[in-house]
């Protein structure tokens, strides 16, 4: 929709300040503070165990962090609340897919409506027109985003039967049902085959071109180096860096972290 | 879903076939005696308690070991207000819903600190909560008697609308009707109503929220659910079910006493819900119809099978038929793991409201 | 002062035989997250054939403590066989079956081997034989019997030995490798098959050896006592953090003392509101307070979320 190549004037979406995390002895995260700007894919790479994922569950509301915090849209994120950070925005997909297997893909996509409407048990019980007017608008927004990540035929499958990619693009409807300001993708493009990394490239581009920003986790560099904005760097918790792939890619210390680990 | 297609056969037929089945079945019970109609609205009233518990295990995938707790909580509160012990004789349309209310503040009483246990402490929880009801259904009746103890209560009100009581011999349209007989059709309208709104439930937004705690609780958090307040919903919301059954109940048999409401009773329940289909309303029910009915069933087939075989009563017929009973629940368990008549593995969804055309 | 020694005393001696059912339920969850609601019957299985077996060589002329050893192995070998049938018959088809089939599997089982029993052994309660002399010993203004000595003194012992059963030899190396993840130690060469039936017969011989104690201690037994025993055992199980055997035998200990205390001292407490008949309130009481500050138990690791 707007012109996304130089984002660095947009205003900021989320700013993490100085998040550390530790289990037990292991430091996962030592004070990172990074910024990402809206209508920006912005990637975060680094080796295996570089704390990657961990950032991503404090930010989500699944972690405690230790010292620092978030900022979204201006006001910090509560800790220790996945739903609220939901609620304010923010969806995720997980590294080793997790989807309701027992539920159709539709189900799935319509559990991601539960955050922004508003029925209850009473309204249930009694069907009431208002539910029933929700239920049907929650039913075709769902399908509208099965259709819009393209696996509409699989409608009524239950979720544990759809092919690996078809889970991955699942995840990422029912991430986007939630209508979040920052969709965070953990690893989207593992265990996919080259076409089905570039179908993935498609879809992160048009997600954005709607007005979504997006947080890539990757390990697939190239894809990271020719889809995001901006990239930041991970090594043992730290920030390496953080600047256009351009910049990241010729850093000297990118290059040993990933030679040299 | 799938249950329309049980529920609501294709052509009217089935649905007529279904319900003349339904009207007939008492008179048809009562040529063997009242004693088989009884053994019918126990059943039904298993199905009302399985279908509430199949809200707790099966769609939200909470282990609750403890659910008649809520059954025993209803019971109690219709005796107390409906007997001679407090002198109280409340009307019917005011009973049951402090039964059930009651019985949901037991369920948020026991759900609010417990619901971040994980799946087996909770179910050990539950079923110490459970036990620490009946204890104290036993043991209140001194320093102050509330509950009578062991005695339990007796001459309890039966179910009034009106005039029409539902318990001793009534004639309607030139029908004579036996005080179970009567109770059958208050059962079968209220099971109706319970399957309608478990159905509803399990479709909503709700529903679909208890569900994906089942499936996946992380998941469920990450997308915006506060799995805690949804949780504890499902609680509510089964207690309730739990509630009302139990003042059926009490009214029912004008007598209640902490016995009938031990452990084992809560077990057989949720042996219920994983025998028919855990999830799965039509599987619950039939899980439910059938555990009421076969240990019944044993009891009068096991002695006379006997004297046939061998020609004398060999085996204590109550043991045999418990003996039976277990087997059956393991036999089940070994060839048919998700029970009887599980959810179907593909959903059918082409009627974006399913509820059109049944009332 | 006396009372409360005297209850310490009983508590010791009620908690030792709750750990020693406690430990077969843990092993049992720990290697294969299965309640197995049916071990409370097995305790029962194993009194009664203690009592059947001691009761016709004593009424044959042998002497008490022969008679006793008779019963504790045939009992124990019986437990044994009937834990390893249970597993191999009932529970093995069922590895991957939906999380609660198994506890219905189980719930089964407890229904059938409580009415087998039923039909064995009659509806009557049973008087245990008198094995052991009946001495009194008094210290320090407290009572206890030979019995309660025994009892303490060879829970004590076999615990050790089960200790460093799974510290110190391969197969409890095997049993907690399982346990921590049946595929990884799978692929390392450990049979899962052999580890599972391990945990079930080595439970069930410490079922077989409580069992025989409950049945000393109470004089008493009936085809319904396993039922009860079980769930306490269970819930002893639980408070001390379920899969985790220290666990079991601090938690058995733990709630036979809150019993004890509790059945002693809960009519003071509540001004006599409340008498000794509560006694069974306690034991779930402190479970759910426990619980709600340490949701895995005193001794239960920390499971954090892992996304």
């Amino acid at each position: 929709m707007s012109d996304n190549t130089n984002p660095t004037h947009k205003p900021v979406l989320l700013a993490a300040k100085q998040v550390a995390k530790h289990f037990g002895g292991v430091k996962a995260l030592r004070d990172v503070s990074l910024t990402i700007r809206q209508g920006e894919i912005y990637g975060l790479i680094g080796p295996n165990g570089a704390g990657k994922t961990t950032f991503f569950n404090c930010m989500t509301g699944l972690y405690i962090p230790d010292g620092g915090g978030f900022d979204f849209t201006g006001t910090p994120l509560v800790a220790d609340a996945p739903d609220q950070a939901a609620a304010r925005g923010i969806a995720r997909t997980f590294q080793n897919i997790r989807l309701f297997g027992n539920m159709s893909a539709l189900e799935n996509v319509m559990v991601g409506r539960h955050v922004r409407t508003r029925a209850g048990v009473i309204g249930a019980m009694f069907n009431s027109a208002a539910t029933r007017a929700e239920e049907a608008a929650i039913r075709e927004r769902a399908m509208a985003l099965l259709h819009y990540v393209d696996i509409a035929e699989r409608a009524d499958d239950l979720a544990k039967n759809l092919s690996y990619g078809e889970q991955r693009r699942l995840e990422i409807a029912r991430a986007l049902a939630t209508e979040p300001k920052l969709l965070c993708l953990d690893e989207p493009a593992a265990g996919m085959n080259a076409t089905e990394t570039g179908e993935l490239r498609e879809l992160i581009e048009g997600i954005r071109g709607d007005g979504t920003t997006v947080l890539l986790i990757e390990h697939d560099v190239k894809l990271v180096m020719g889809l995001c904005d901006r990239v930041a760097v991970l090594d043992y918790g730290a920030l390496v860096i953080e600047d256009v792939p351009a910049v990241v890619q010729n850093d000297q210390r990118v290059i040993e972290a990933y030679l040299g680990a | 879903m799938s249950i329309k297609n049980w529920l609501l056969p294709r052509s009217t037929v089935g649905i007529g076939l279904i319900a003349i089945a339904l009207i007939a079945l008492p008179f048809a019970l009562a040529t063997g005696g009242q004693a088989w109609v009884r053994i019918a609205n126990f059943a039904i009233l298993y199905v009302f308690l399985a279908l509430g518990l199949n809200i707790v295990v099966g769609l939200a995938g909470l282990l609750d070991l403890g659910y008649i707790a809520f059954y025993a909580v209803g019971a109690y509160t219709w005796a107390l207000l409906a007997s001679p012990h407090f002198g109280l004789h409340l009307p019917v349309w005011a009973i049951l819903p402090i039964g059930a209310a009651c019985a949901c503040v037991a369920g948020v009483l026991l759900g609010s600190p417990t619901l971040k246990l994980r799946g087996d402490y909770l179910a050990i929880v539950t079923l110490g909560f459970g036990e620490i009801v009946r204890i104290f259904m036993n043991n209140l009746n001194a320093p102050i008697n509330i509950t009578n103890g062991a005695q339990g209560i007796t001459l309890i009100d039966p179910v009034k609308i009106g005039d029409f009581s539902f318990a001793g011999n009534s004639t309607i349209f030139g029908l004579t009707l036996s005080g179970p007989q009567k109770y059958y059709f208050l059962l079968v309208a209220l099971a109706l109503l319970v399957i309608v709104v478990n159905l509803r439930l399990q479709n909503s937004r709700i529903g679909r929220a208890w569900q994906a705690i089942r499936e996946d609780e992380i998941a469920a958090k990450a997308v915006g659910i506060n799995t805690r307040n949804v949780k504890l919903l499902a609680f509510a919301m089964g207690a309730s079910f739990g509630g009302i059954a139990g003042g059926v109940f009490a009214a029912m048999q004008g007598f209640v006493s902490p016995e009938s409401f031990s452990l084992i009773e809560s077990v057989m329940i949720l042996a219920m819900v994983v025998l028919g289909g855990m999830g799965h309303i039509p599987g619950v029910i039939l899980g439910a119809v059938l555990l009421a009915i076969l240990p019944e069933a044993l009891r009068y087939g096991v002695a006379p099978l006997q004297q046939l075989l061998f020609g004398k009563v060999l085996v204590d017929p109550e043991s045999l038929r418990m003996l039976i009973f277990g087997l059956a629940l393991v036999l089940v368990m070994r060839f048919k793991p998700a029970g009887l008549w599980p959810a179907p593995e593909r959903k059918a969804h082409g009627n974006p409201n399913p509820e059109e055309g049944r009332a | 002062m006396d009372i409360f020694l005297q209850q310490i005393v009983n508590g010791l001696v009620q908690g030792s035989i709750y750990a020693l059912v406690a430990l077969g339920y843990t092993m049992v969850y720990g290697i294969m997250g299965l309640i197995n609601f049916a071990h409370g019957e097995v305790v029962m299985i194993g009194t009664l054939t203690a009592i059947t077996v001691a009761g016709s060589l004593l009424a044959a002329g042998m002497p008490p403590a022969l008679a006793g050893l008779a019963a504790l192995i045939v009992a124990t070998l019986l437990c044994m066989a009937l834990g390893w049938g249970l597993e191999r018959i009932a529970y093995r088809p069922l590895r991957n079956a939906p999380r609660l089939t198994p506890l219905i599997t189980a719930i089964g089982m407890s229904i059938i081997l409580q009415n087998l029993a039923m039909i064995l052994w009659g509806r009557n309660y049973q008087t245990f034989p008198p094995l052991f002399p009946k001495v009194n010993f008094e210290l320090a203004g407290v009572h206890f019997t030979a019995v309660q000595v025994i009892i303490v003194l060879l829970s004590a012992a076999t615990m050790l030995s089960l200790t460093l059963l799974v510290y110190r030899t391969k197969l409890g190396m095997a049993m907690r490798a399982t346990a921590q993840n049946p595929a990884v130690a799978g692929l390392m060469g450990v049979n899962s098959n052999r580890v599972i039936s391990a945990a079930f017969v080595i439970g069930s011989a410490l079922a077989a050896l409580a069992g025989i104690m409950v049945g000393a201690y109470y004089e008493i037994a009936h085809y319904q006592m396993g039922f009860m025993l079980g769930l306490k055992a269970f819930t002893a199980a639980v408070l001390g953090g379920i899969g985790n055997l220290l666990g079991a035998m601090a938690g058995g200990i733990l709630l036979g003392l809150i019993e004890a205390l509790g059945a002693g001292y809960i009519g003071d407490l509540t001004g006599g509101f409340l008498g000794s008949h509560y006694q069974d309130i306690f034991a779930f009481m402190v479970l759910i307070v426990v619980l709600m500050f340490r949701p895995s138990g005193l001794f239960g690791e920390k499971t954090g979320d892992r996304a």
